[in-house]
């Protein structure tokens, strides 16, 4: 343990006056702590960076591992109260483009008492290295090790993540399992969107964050600090309990999960009386100011361009998605603010292209008006604007149109399925016609090349919708021909669905892989020729998904197993090994098929009840059997469908009251 | 208006590859909001062109790029707009006007100067320079194309055990490389930290 390391460990500990005592306490006590949890002593900054200078040159794209961007934050180490580390855990690549981390990164480190670094999962090159030389994974900013940070914040955003994220954890020297972790070691604390059902990660993680992370990380911070200063400080359990009584924080070891013979979840049980049950899912009355002075990353990464969130939440209730359930109410940023944010980024970052995000971007009320303020405002700036899941009509042609943005990417629309039928069962009501009309005008104004995103494997799909998704496809290539001739072509990216936790759609089974392979052989076959492009997903990746997705606590153990037969990086093809996970279930005693090929009766309690994203299953029940009878469900804007939200926050809607909730005013 | 910057590549911002450091420029550029000269079009390109392209991992004290404005503005101006919004591991050390007609930097550069400080001293450093000059051709292979490297290198020094200095010729087609020299001399240049020292030109 180097000096500062001791003084780390040490500052949590009783005052000691004078330096000399202070000195001898801090190592006997580091000692003991040392001895008691079999840490490897760490290496000093100093030393970390030392073995870079060697290391870097011979690994690949070494940009990613050395910090040191334009806006990056380096503070004091040893005048803040509390450490934390932002994890993302995969490459930096695409852990640069999150924009969760990016906003708490900002705030955390917006306050005077807290630094917030950054880590990501080095790639297998550089990972064979450190572990050679006995380099623990380190933060970015100051090259401390990630064991010598207070709060490790770790970003769980889908499920093909979680053995990556034991990596992180080992690469650290942070022990794997929650329960083995003791008082020197980092509180380690998880959020996003896949920890809507964290179950599977239980056993790794301290705390979850269920729902946005804004407000609930700062109260994390300071029920840290208020612990640390007071009596009992010393016992993590204490800590815990604490944290539990925060809105939206989920403290996994003060539950115990029941199971029935049959192998299906019978219940929660609180191991504590005061632990919250159910745990409701946090939200943010009203968005704060967004973001905007974004690391700007010296090499290429996946989205290299500065996303600002316009609109939060999404009403068109299509009944696979998850984000859709889990982030309502719709709440909305006003055009001001987009443009103030737009103007502030431009300074801080120069990036050359701005992200407008939201679940749908043809729904945010000013749509039209924030298109034509950019336009008005950046027409000479050469400043491209993107604005992503824009809903099929003609209106979202126009607004390509004015954001005059490259055509080169192609124009992006989303069926999701390509019979009408099929669409009516999924909740995504939008007529071929309408679909073909769209799509002449999207080649009519220079657009040479249309995606269509769609996915199999709906529940009910007959072969027949699939072969739709085919005929759909040349349909629309056909009228490209009509319009520019050879030149147009169609892209289609063919998924294949996973039913979600939290959505009307978590009672259904997912197609087996055999018929995955016969529906992606139809197309493959039908979808060939000029103009025309495929792309579909490995469903074997899939299974995967499907398994944790629903996954229950004993997931965690098949987590561990493949992790420790080699498994990471499972969302990178070329990494990802069916069956290291298949040995992983037979090792722990489980069926995979039981979590993906079986259709659940109505009255099952699902292992993810207990966090409630305040949408009730009482909504996503009756959703579900209007799916069956083909029913629609429109826009929750115009009609409150009595979901659960408004219920719920009946309290902060009325203190928010007017333009920014689009949910209908109550009563 | 035509730029020529002269500027260094420290830090962080050595293990930036040649077209990352073109988007870094036009960013930074972006941000002094100055009026950049824009390709025409569907797809406008930033008008600026890098010097020579720096091998990842050396640092530069002497990097060249040029950059195109759609309007004059005075030096001084453009030297305090940049200033200030330069990104960690850039420094400008010179900013000047250039001849609107004049050829691209690429066709100018003559020569290239280099240091390297190497991680460990090594005591018959001098010994293997003197040998190294002493031979009249130095046949090497570089991706399986044989050349000689003798007649690339100007002049190499040493500065007691762990510093070197190079002067080799960058003319298209006969261009000495740094890393090439320390394998000659015997060293693997993982063990040394490189960096340029300056680019010269035809017309300095």
């Amino acid at each position: 343990m180097t000096p500062a390391g001791r003084y780390a460990k040490a500052r949590f500990l009783i005052p000691v006056s004078g330096l000399l005592a202070f000195f001898i306490a801090t190592e006997m006590l580091q000692f003991i702590v040392q001895i008691w949890y079999n840490r490897p002593a760490m290496l000093t900054p100093q030393q970390i960076q030392a073995k870079l200078e060697r290391v870097l040159p011979t690994v690949q794209k070494p940009g990613r591992y050395t910090g040191g961007e334009l806006n990056q934050v380096v503070k004091d180490w040893d005048t803040v109260k509390t450490r934390i580390a932002l994890v993302f855990p995969d490459i930096y690549d695409l852990g640069m483009s999150n924009l969760g981390l990016a906003i708490l990164y900002d705030l955390l480190n917006q306050r005077d008492d807290v630094l917030a670094e950054r880590a990501y999962a080095p790639w297998t090159d550089m990972e064979a290295v450190m572990r050679r030389d006995d380099i623990p994974l380190y933060s970015l900013e100051t090259k401390h090790p990630l064991a010598d940070f207070d709060v490790i914040g770790i970003s769980l955003p889908y499920e093909t993540i979680y053995t990556s994220t034991l990596n992180v954890l080992d690469l650290s020297g942070i022990p794997l399992f929650s329960a083995e972790r003791g008082p020197g070691h980092p509180l380690v604390i998880a959020g996003g969107h896949s920890t809507f059902n964290p179950e599977p990660m239980h056993a790794f993680i301290d705390a979850f964050v269920i729902g946005e992370g804004e407000g609930a990380i700062q109260e994390i911070v300071d029920t840290f600090q208020t612990f640390k200063r007071g009596a009992g400080s010393g016992e993590r359990g204490a800590l815990l309990r604490e944290l539990s009584m925060i809105w939206g924080v989920y403290v996994p070891s003060l539950y115990e999960a029941k199971y029935h013979e049959d192998g299906t979840f019978a219940s929660i049980e609180k191991l504590v009386d005061d632990a919250p049950l159910p745990i409701d899912k946090r939200i943010e009355p009203k968005l704060p100011p967004p973001t905007t002075r974004f690391i700007v990353p010296y090499v290429d990464t996946v989205h290299n361009r500065a996303p600002i969130e316009i609109m939060r939440g999404c009403t068109r209730g299509c009944r696979f998605c998850h984000a859709g359930m889990v982030t309502r109410p719709v709440r909305e940023r006003s055009v001001d603010e987009v443009i103030q944010a737009i103007e502030e980024t431009i300074r801080h970052t120069g990036f050359e292209e701005i992200g407008l995000l939201s679940l749908s971007s043809s729904d945010y009320t000013h749509a039209v008006e924030l298109v034509e303020a950019v336009q008005e405002k950046y027409r000479d700036e050469h400043l491209s604007i993107s604005l992503p899941s824009l809903r099929i009509e003609s209106v979202s042609v126009d607004l390509m149109d004015a954001l005059k943005g490259g055509r080169k990417g192609g124009f992006t629309l989303a069926p999701e399925a390509a019979t009408e039928r099929m669409r009516q069962i999924i909740n995504k009501p939008v007529s071929t016609e309408l679909l073909l009309e769209t799509a002449r005008e999207i080649y009519s104004r220079g657009w040479t090349t249309i995606k269509l995103y769609f996915m199999i494997g709906h529940p009910s799909e007959t072969i027949e919708d699939v072969q739709a998704i085919a005929d759909l496809c040349k349909a629309v290539l056909k009228e490209g021909r009509k319009v520019i001739g050879g030149r147009a072509k169609v892209n289609a990216g063919v998924s294949t669905f996973v039913p979600k936790p939290h959505t009307p759609f978590q009672w259904v089974a997912c197609d087996s892989i055999e018929q995955i392979k016969a529906k992606q052989a139809l197309l493959k076959e039908a979808l060939r020729g000029r103009g025309l492009k495929l792309n579909w997903n490995d469903p074997r990746e899939t299974q995967l998904e499907a398994w944790l997705s629903r996954g229950d606590r004993r997931l965690a153990e098949v987590v561990y197993q493949a992790w420790r037969n080699g498994a990471k990086f499972d969302a990178w093809g070329e990494h990802f090994n069916y069956k290291t996970w298949l040995e992983a279930f037979e090792v722990v005693g489980l069926d995979p098929e039981f979590y993906t090929h079986r259709q659940r009766p109505l009255d099952e309690i699902f292992p993810w009840e207990h966090l409630s994203t305040t949408v009730r299953k009482k909504f996503l029940t009756q959703d579900y059997l209007w799916s069956l009878e083909g029913r629609i469900r429109i826009d929750c804007r115009e009609q409150c469908f009595a979901c659960g939200i408004l219920p719920t926050f009946a309290d902060i809607r009325s203190e928010h009251p007017g333009e920014g909730w689009k949910c209908p005013e109550a009563g | 208006m035509r730029l020529r910057i002269i500027f260094s590549k420290t830090d962080a911002m050595r293990y930036t590859s040649h077209l990352d450091l073109q988007r870094t420029w036009e960013r930074t550029l972006r941000r002094a909001r100055l009026p950049l000269a824009y390709s025409q079009g569907f797809n406008p390109h930033p008008k600026i062109n890098l010097g020579a392209a720096l091998p990842l991992g050396f640092t530069s004290q002497g990097e060249i790029i040029e950059v195109w404005l759609e309007e004059q503005v005075p030096l001084g101006e453009i030297e305090a707009s940049l200033t200030p919004v330069l990104p960690p591991g850039l420094n400008v050390h010179d900013i000047r006007e250039s001849e609107i007609r004049s050829p691209k930097i690429q066709t100018l550069i003559q020569s290239t100067q280099y240091s390297a400080k190497l991680l460990e001293p090594i005591p018959d450093l001098e010994a293997r320079v003197g040998d190294l000059l002493s031979q009249s051709s130095l046949v090497r292979e570089r991706r399986g194309k044989e050349y000689d490297l003798r007649p690339l290198i100007l002049a190499l020094s040493n500065e007691g055990e762990r510093h070197l200095h190079m002067h080799l010729s960058a003319l298209p087609g006969a261009t000495g490389r740094p890393d090439e020299v320390l394998l000659a001399l015997g060293i693997d240049p993982h063990d040394a930290h490189i960096q340029r020292s300056k680019i010269i030109l035809k017309d300095e």
